[in-house]
């Protein structure tokens, strides 16, 4: 509830600190230190130190899990305010507003992490697609950036209409828009249909296959500064929501969807992956990893078991900080192929270095987050007993990916070439150093996180 | 010289460490040194010195980064060796690839980019495989935890055994490598900087045995029966086309390489076998073969070096030149034919007679037979390449000679001396490893299936 509100108030802020403040660096400091009260805001609820006492007629419900993932959005915002908030300048000039506009999507993060009731989740979802919307068409004189914008929109559209028609169904069946699990009546064609249909556009949100046509075009057609964003915070946000959808709701249905969800996620691995290979420019390539990676995601939304919780929560964690990282430096590129990468460790070394776990993280090689996490994806589903084929099929297509991930390693450290000069301050090089360390010692002791949610 | 002092120390007391690691999954922090982990410790204590010392002024572009990653590795080879936890068994394994991975890119030939790439394609798979078979085996585990003495106690039904044990066995089977998993290692053996090869064959093609021994024939122990033949099929087969492709090579590099490829294909086919004296021949020929190996690759690298070609057919005549030299490999070479009172006999002999003495398959005398076979085929590749290229006419390349250097002729003579000291009194190393070997034999039930 604490960063429920204060997201809110922290947008409306920022509207106002565009004219208020002359200042793009009092602008970037203001965003930054909100951020560090929303994360210290909801730490706080996590210990018990609620703000707020307000009665949502058990229409939102933060628990445990909710708060926990809500924190390591916010670490990971926050970390995306360090790293790339400077380079939010060269979009446009509206620069508060986009503070706000990622300030609102938060909040819509916040509400679709801990519904309780189907109105929320589309309240929830609405409120991070919209400004996500406008977020993408902000480059406005960039043809691509209109078309992404556009094309994002009417998709998104349609898929919120899906939304919708699925509540409603449901709705239909069982007389609440309560998210306690379906009671009554578990094979009425209203049951199934509105559970499709809300799996049809829960997908479409996470960029799984078949919908994930949206993507890579978005992705990159958006300024590089906002696909960082959509494609790491919000994708995980819409993951949560998937989770608690299709635990809380359609838990008991479990036996009817599993097979329909193991199939999306064989497509999803299988389409992320391959098309990634092919991929020339490293911008594409990461929008293509995204889908991979929710396939990997996936697993847990199938396993849907304890582990699968967990999983989940470290998974967000780490795919999060590792894009961030890897957009943050590619930002500073002018050449996104992957031979503007060459030599780039000669030119430079600490970067190149941090790149370089953040891309072992996304590969999944141990002793980085990326790689427990995938672990924990794995021990999910073999946990289930049924459908050993997905994990096999998982754990070939993550060898596809090393070939991609480590196609930038190659440009970086062995290919000849100039090295494209760039110029980067000393705490921006820092703050990469300290996320590297961070994935690296997830990678070591997961417990950090797996502790917040049972103690 | 402290990392073998180290080790060494390690090596005489009985070591056991055990911490907590990730409680919730019921992983542990937990090393232990039985016989096995102590010989092949004790191979990569005495491998990192000769290694480094005779390569000692080679000078490498970044040479921080170089050392750097060469001893990452051996903290990851040390980790493998001695983990007692399936899944920091895991680690350790891809903690040694890693730091392979970049020396190999960085500091190799000029394919070495994209044959490093096919290794490590290669390597990855095997061990993701791997991965998949320990969560699965974790699963089953009646107490939930990684440790290896719950392994042994895994409830798994034979098909899923089956599946567990192929899986595991790709990834084991790709490091060794055995055939038909091996088309990395002649590529990269050639490619990789001389003292990387020498690490890579030398010790990591160890932790694909390792992992057999520790990891396959205990746990799974009524698949790696059922299998047996299968497998000792195709590690025999290996074996004939490595000696026969070996006969035909003129690099080398690539020669060693093969004939690696048939020495490692005899240590799983021995395995297979599940016999006592196999099994410490096996663990024995682990160190032989390891030091034997380093020896070959510190003259071919001193001979492209010096003459800057590894093709036999350019070369003639060194012993002329460099009598020291030449004496120095014909041992090492002949060592690793094993020909009596060298330290390769006595793994070889041991073997051999481990396989014949097979109680767990009915073809033990065609194994036996088609793997002597390839000791001949060794003979002739060895001896034919010592005849080429230490003998004969001096040609217009190597009439200039060379002399050994310090450096060269101590890692040389070490590794000579201990040829023959473990041919003459391999006492030690049958003490060390007679426990672990029984103990092993004991849990693969060997005994209790056939009554002995």
């Amino acid at each position: 509830m604490n960063a429920l509100l204060l997201t809110a108030v922290f947008g409306v802020i920022m509207m106002l600190s565009s004219f208020l403040l002359t200042s793009k660096t009092a602008i970037r400091g203001l965003a930054v230190s909100g951020m560090v009260i929303v994360l210290a805001a909801n730490v706080l609820e996590m210990m018990g130190i609620v703000f707020f006492k307000i009665d949502t007629k058990d229409m939102i419900a933060f628990d445990r899990f909710s708060l926990l993932f809500n924190s390591i959005v916010f670490i990971s915002t926050l970390v995306y305010f360090l790293l790339s908030a400077r380079d939010m300048e060269k979009v446009g000039i509206n620069y508060g507003e986009y503070f706000a506009l990622i300030f609102f999507v938060l909040c819509g993060v916040t509400l679709s992490s801990s519904f309780h009731s189907l109105l929320i989740l589309f309240l929830g979802i609405e409120i991070i697609s919209i400004p996500l919307y406008i977020l993408t068409g902000s480059d406005k004189r960039n043809l691509k950036s209109n078309e992404a914008s556009l094309k994002y929109f009417l998709l998104g559209a349609f898929s919120t209409g899906l939304m919708l028609m699925g509540i409603a169904l449901i709705y239909g069946a069982t007389g609440t828009f309560s998210t306690n699990g379906i009671t009554t009546s578990p094979t009425s064609a209203l049951v199934i249909a509105g559970m499709l249909l809300l799996m049809f556009s829960m997908a479409f949100k996470v960029s799984a296959a078949p919908f994930h046509f949206w993507t890579p075009d978005v992705y990159d057609g958006a300024p590089t500064v906002f696909t960082s964003f959509m494609a790491t915070i919000v994708k995980v946000a819409a993951f949560i929501a998937f989770m608690r959808l299709f635990n809380d709701e359609f838990g008991s249905l479990q036996s009817r969807w599993q097979l329909l969800i193991a199939l999306i996620t064989a497509i999803t691995l299988f389409i992320g992956n391959i098309t990634a290979v092919f991929q020339q420019s490293v911008k594409r390539m990461l929008a293509y990893s995204s889908i991979s990676q929710a396939g990997f995601m996936m697993m847990a939304i199938f396993a849907m078991n304890a582990d699968a919780r967990e999983g989940l929560l470290l998974y967000s964690a780490a795919y999060c900080l590792a894009t961030i990282g890897i957009f943050a430096v590619l930002m500073k590129l002018k050449d996104y192929s992957f031979d503007g990468f060459n030599a780039f460790a000669k030119q430079q070394p600490l970067l190149a270095a941090t790149t370089t776990i953040f891309l072992l993280s996304l590969a999944g090689i141990p002793l980085t987050a990326g790689f427990l996490s995938k672990f924990w994806m794995i021990k999910a589903v073999a946990g289930t007993g049924k459908y050993l084929w997905l994990v096999i099929f998982a754990v070939l297509m993550a060898v596809v990916s090393v070939y991609y991930y480590f196609r930038v390693i190659q440009a970086m450290y062995f290919k000849e070439g100039d090295g494209q000069t760039i110029e980067a301050s000393l705490p921006f090089k820092w703050t990469l150093v300290l996320l590297a360390g961070i994935i690296v010692l997830l990678g070591v002791f997961p417990n950090w996180i797996i502790y917040w949610l049972y103690f | 010289m402290s990392i073998l002092g180290l080790t060494l120390f390690k090596n005489v007391s009985y070591l056991q460490f055990h911490a907590d690691w990730i409680s919730s999954i019921n992983s542990s922090f937990s090393i232990r040194l039985d016989g096995l982990g102590q010989i092949l410790c004790l191979l990569t204590a005495v491998a990192y010195p000769l290694v480094f010392i005779s390569t000692w002024k080679t000078q490498y572009k970044k040479s921080h980064n170089f050392f750097a990653l060469m001893l990452l590795m051996q903290a990851g080879l040390m980790g493998v060796f001695l983990a007692m936890d399936a899944l920091l068994f895991y680690f350790f394994w891809e903690l040694a690839l890693i730091p392979a991975y970049f020396l190999c890119s960085q500091w190799g030939g000029e394919r070495r980019i994209a044959v490093t790439f096919k290794f490590f394609i290669y390597t990855f798979t095997g061990s993701i495989l791997m991965l998949v078979a320990i969560i699965y085996t974790y699963l089953q585990t009646p107490t939930h935890s990684f440790d290896i003495s719950a392994f042994y106690n895994s409830s798994l039904n034979n098909s899923s055994a089956s599946w567990v044990f192929w899986l595991m066995f790709i990834a084991f089977a790709i490091k060794l490598p055995v055939w038909p998993l091996h088309t990395w290692q002649p590529d990269t053996y050639e490619q990789s900087p001389t003292a990387v090869t020498m690490i890579l064959s030398g010790v990591m093609a160890k932790m694909g045995v390792l992992g057999m021994i520790r990891w396959l024939m205990p746990v799974l122990h009524l698949s790696f029966y059922q299998w047996g033949d299968t497998v000792s099929t195709l590690a025999i087969t290996g074996m004939i086309y490595a000696s026969l492709i070996a006969i035909q090579q003129d690099d080398l590099k690539r020669l060693v390489a093969y004939s690696s490829m048939a020495h490692m294909g005899l240590m799983c086919a021995t395995l297979f076998a599940e016999t006592q004296s196999g099994m410490q021949g096996v663990m024995i020929q682990m160190f032989n073969h390891g030091i034997n190996i380093i020896g070959l690759w510190i003259v071919i690298e001193l001979i492209e070096r010096e003459f800057g070609t590894r093709k036999i057919s350019e070369l003639s005549g060194l012993a002329h030149r460099s009598p020291a030299m030449a004496m120095l490999f014909v041992v090492v070479a002949l060592a690793n034919i094993g020909l009596p009172l060298t330290n390769g006999f006595i793994g070889e002999f041991l073997m051999f007679n481990g396989i014949f003495a097979s109680a767990v398959t009915k073809y033990y005398i065609v194994f036996t037979v088609l793997a002597g076979i390839t000791i001949i085929l060794a003979a002739v590749y060895t001896l034919n390449m010592i005849r080429k290229v230490f003998y004969g006419e001096t040609n217009s390349l190597t009439t200039a000679g060379y002399p050994l250097r310090l450096n060269e002729k101590m890692a040389l003579a070490i590794i000579v001396v201990l040829v023959f000291v473990i041919g003459l009194y391999p006492r030690i190393f049958l003490n060390m490893t007679q426990e672990t070997s029984e103990f092993i034999l004991k849990k693969a039930g060997v005994g209790g299936l056939f009554g002995q």
